[in-house]
């Protein structure tokens, strides 16, 4: 054995040695999940329902093909930026609960665009643009009011969020309502609508510009200066104000990010989903609906990574996707709800640090393989240290 | 306006404050030992629909206490998670509230109608007959609670040791506290209260469950306490100052003239507890232990 693979063996060993007892957050994640989904099916026993089926239909629902992967990833497109919203503000410290209405006032900004006769592609970048304005404007209102009164941005985000909701539905019933069928809001003009991806399916280039921008928080959060700031202002405002990071800058930077995102997120959903690409102000705006706080549980499931948010998204657009299916599966159909009763059960899961401490026999079982294992090894190691 | 408007008002704003007033001093019995639960938005809505449940199949009085019994077993669950397992109050909270909406919507569509559900007269809480109109009991326990918790706080042993695990529950456990079972005991008697405002909204007010049946409230009740600075007697104040407004937007929408479109009456109650909490914030201060699990070194 030379010099070199000694480290890296020891390394990898101590790899597995964190995995397996509760350091490793891809596990954590991972058990979440699993525990979410087994008090899915715990409740779905408890109603009369046979949760293996229903898993069943709702994975084949969910990746069975190409069709259902199609539309497991269209979901899974404004889960991604609802999802960083809440995550670049809980990295700088902050909690942005206020998704859901930012991204109400984007899907309305983006649906004014129909107002006026652009090209393509400078109609698309006009929309996601009014959309990010509009989003990021709504998200500054708590930001200013933390600010000068410290007004807990809990209570005045979701405090926001009732008023978008309101002020959305009269601005789509009343205002930008389209004359012909008044239960919805004019349509994005041909110019500024997402091309399908993938024929047949509702899934559209919209999911570049939630991959695009997720990547872009990456890179911004871990390979600037300014994300480096944002981020030591997040772990500790204290210690980052005496290390000259002025942390009331970087509050109001996460919120603006935030409410960009949250307003592409907006934008995606009403350019990108067909067939009306339009609002629905009849019927409480039921494409938009949740979609915010849905994205509260992606982000923590994704530990709030973009990275592990992409994936996280995927799992979740996976699960409302395939909820759709599996409410109409056959003998056994389970309504789509209990989708979000799994994800209310991840999240849950998902707010115990170290969750797999819970499991002592794991625990124990996994450092005695670990002794074990390094029993095995150590000699190598100490004859190559010495 | 004239008189009678007035009354029917204010008699709307009583029964509108009951689940803030509940809610609230549950929750300043909370904060005070040092857990910030937002997941009350959660409670309050298992705790209607479980009381519904309840209430048609034992009367009125089981419906109440199933309330209040969902309510404390869910801020239970909070309560450990953030006490001996050392969560994150913020996102358990979060979580509650998702799982709420789910599970009151799934719950919903298993008992018949989707989105929502009647509960039938007959198991309706029996109100008291007064000479400006019917109230129901549970009004009288909203209007003494604050009094009681108030000297309570203040002037019992335990009070201060609740104080005490909020503040500095390194101290505490010098000196004797047990700091996490004082916590979730302070828990499970906030969670109690909201549940039995949620249970209170289906069976003695509304009369029924929907999936929206909490709007806010859980919400709006913690902006109550944000208000009071862990006052029950200024979060029973600020209880009314919410209820007024949204049975004052309630009155509005009936009106025929229409002086305003219903969307932005509806707006009113939100606006009106963003005004109150900015202009209200600075001079509360809130236990320093607020939201922090606590470990012994």
């Amino acid at each position: 054995m030379s010099t070199k693979e000694a480290p890296q063996q020891s390394r990898l060993l101590r790899g597995v040695h964190r995995t397996l007892t509760g350091l490793h957050p891809v596990l954590e994640s991972l058990i979440a999940a699993l525990v979410g989904l087994l008090v899915g099916a715990i409740l779905m026993s408890i109603w009369g329902f046979h949760p293996w089926k229903a898993y069943f239909a709702l994975i084949q629902g969910a990746y069975g093909g190409s069709y259902e992967w199609a539309s497991s990833l269209s979901r899974a497109t404004p889960l991604i930026l609802t999802a960083l919203t809440f995550s670049i503000c809980l990295r700088a410290g902050m909690f942005n609960i206020g998704a859901e209405g930012q991204m109400y006032m984007g899907a309305i900004a983006a649906v004014c665009i129909t107002y006026f006769t652009l090209p393509p592609g400078l109609h698309h970048i006009v929309g996601l643009i009014f959309a990010a304005v509009v989003g990021a404007a709504w998200s500054l209102i708590p930001a200013a009011l933390k600010l000068m009164r410290g007004v807990s941005e809990v209570i005045s985000t979701i405090m926001f969020n009732w008023i978008a909701r309101w002020l959305a539905l009269y601005l789509a019933i009343y205002v930008i309502v389209d004359p012909l069928r008044p239960e919805k809001t004019l349509s994005i003009p041909l110019t500024a609508r997402f091309p399908i991806l993938v024929p047949r399916t509702d899934l559209s280039y919209g999911i570049f510009v939630s991959i695009g921008f997720a990547l872009v928080i990456y890179f911004l959060l871990w390979h600037t200066a300014t994300g480096y700031e944002l981020r030591a202002a997040g772990l500790n405002p204290s210690a980052a104000r005496y290390g000259g990071i002025r942390t009331k800058r970087t509050m109001f930077l996460s919120f603006i990010l935030g409410g960009i995102a949250a307003g592409l997120a907006g934008a995606t959903i009403v350019m990108g989903l067909p067939p009306t690409y339009a609002v629905y102000g009849g019927g409480g705006l039921p494409q938009l609906l949740n979609m915010g706080f849905d994205g509260m549980a992606v982000a923590m499931v994704g530990r709030n990574h973009p990275i592990g948010i992409i994936v996280a998204a995927v799992f979740f657009g996976g699960l409302n996707a395939g909820g759709r299916v599996m409410q109409f599966y056959g003998s056994n159909p389970v309504p789509l709800e209990m989708v979000r009763v799994v994800m209310g059960a991840i999240v849950l899961a998902m707010s115990i640090p170290e969750l797999i401490r819970l499991f002592p026999m794991a625990k124990k079982g996994g450092q005695k393989l670990i002794q074990s294992l390094r029993r095995a090894t150590r000699g190598t190691i100490e004859e190559e240290s010495a | 306006m004239n008189f009678s408007d007035i009354i029917s008002l204010l008699r709307i704003s009583l029964h509108a404050m009951v689940p803030l007033a509940l809610t609230a001093v549950g929750e300043i019995v909370g904060e005070t030992a040092g857990l910030f639960n937002i997941g009350l938005e959660g409670i309050l809505l298992m705790s209607a629909f479980a009381g519904a449940i309840g209430a048609e199949a034992g009367g009125p009085y089981v419906g109440l206490l199933v309330g209040m019994g969902v309510g404390g077993a869910m801020s239970l669950l909070f309560a450990l998670i953030n006490t001996y397992w050392k969560g994150t109050q913020m996102v358990t909270g979060i979580g509650i509230n998702l799982f709420a909406m789910g599970f009151v919507a799934f719950g919903l569509i298993q008992l018949g109608a989707p989105g929502f559900h009647d509960v039938p007269r007959a198991v309706s809480l029996f109100k008291i007959r007064t000479p400006i109109g019917l109230y129901s009991p549970v009004i009288l326990l909203a209007l003494i609670l604050p009094f009681v918790i108030h000297w309570f706080l203040k002037r019992t042993r335990a009070g201060l040791m609740l104080k005490a695990a909020g503040e500095m529950p390194e101290a505490a456990d010098v000196a004797g506290i047990n700091v996490n079972r004082i916590r979730l005991l302070a828990a499970v008697f906030g969670g109690a209260m909201a549940g039995l405002a949620g249970a209170y909204m289906s069976v003695a007010w509304l009369g029924l469950v929907t999936k929206g049946l909490s709007a806010g409230r859980g919400f709006i009740a913690l902006a109550c306490v944000v208000f009071s600075g862990l006052n029950p007697l200024l979060a029973l104040l600020a209880a009314f100052i919410f209820g007024f407004f949204q049975a004052l937007a309630e009155w509005v929408k009936t009106l025929p003239s229409k002086p305003i479109p219903g969307e932005f009456v509806s707006m009113l109650p939100y606006i009106v507890t963003l005004l109150v909490v900015s202009g209200a914030i600075g001079r509360v201060r809130f236990p320093k232990f607020l939201g922090t699990p606590y470990k012994r070194e």
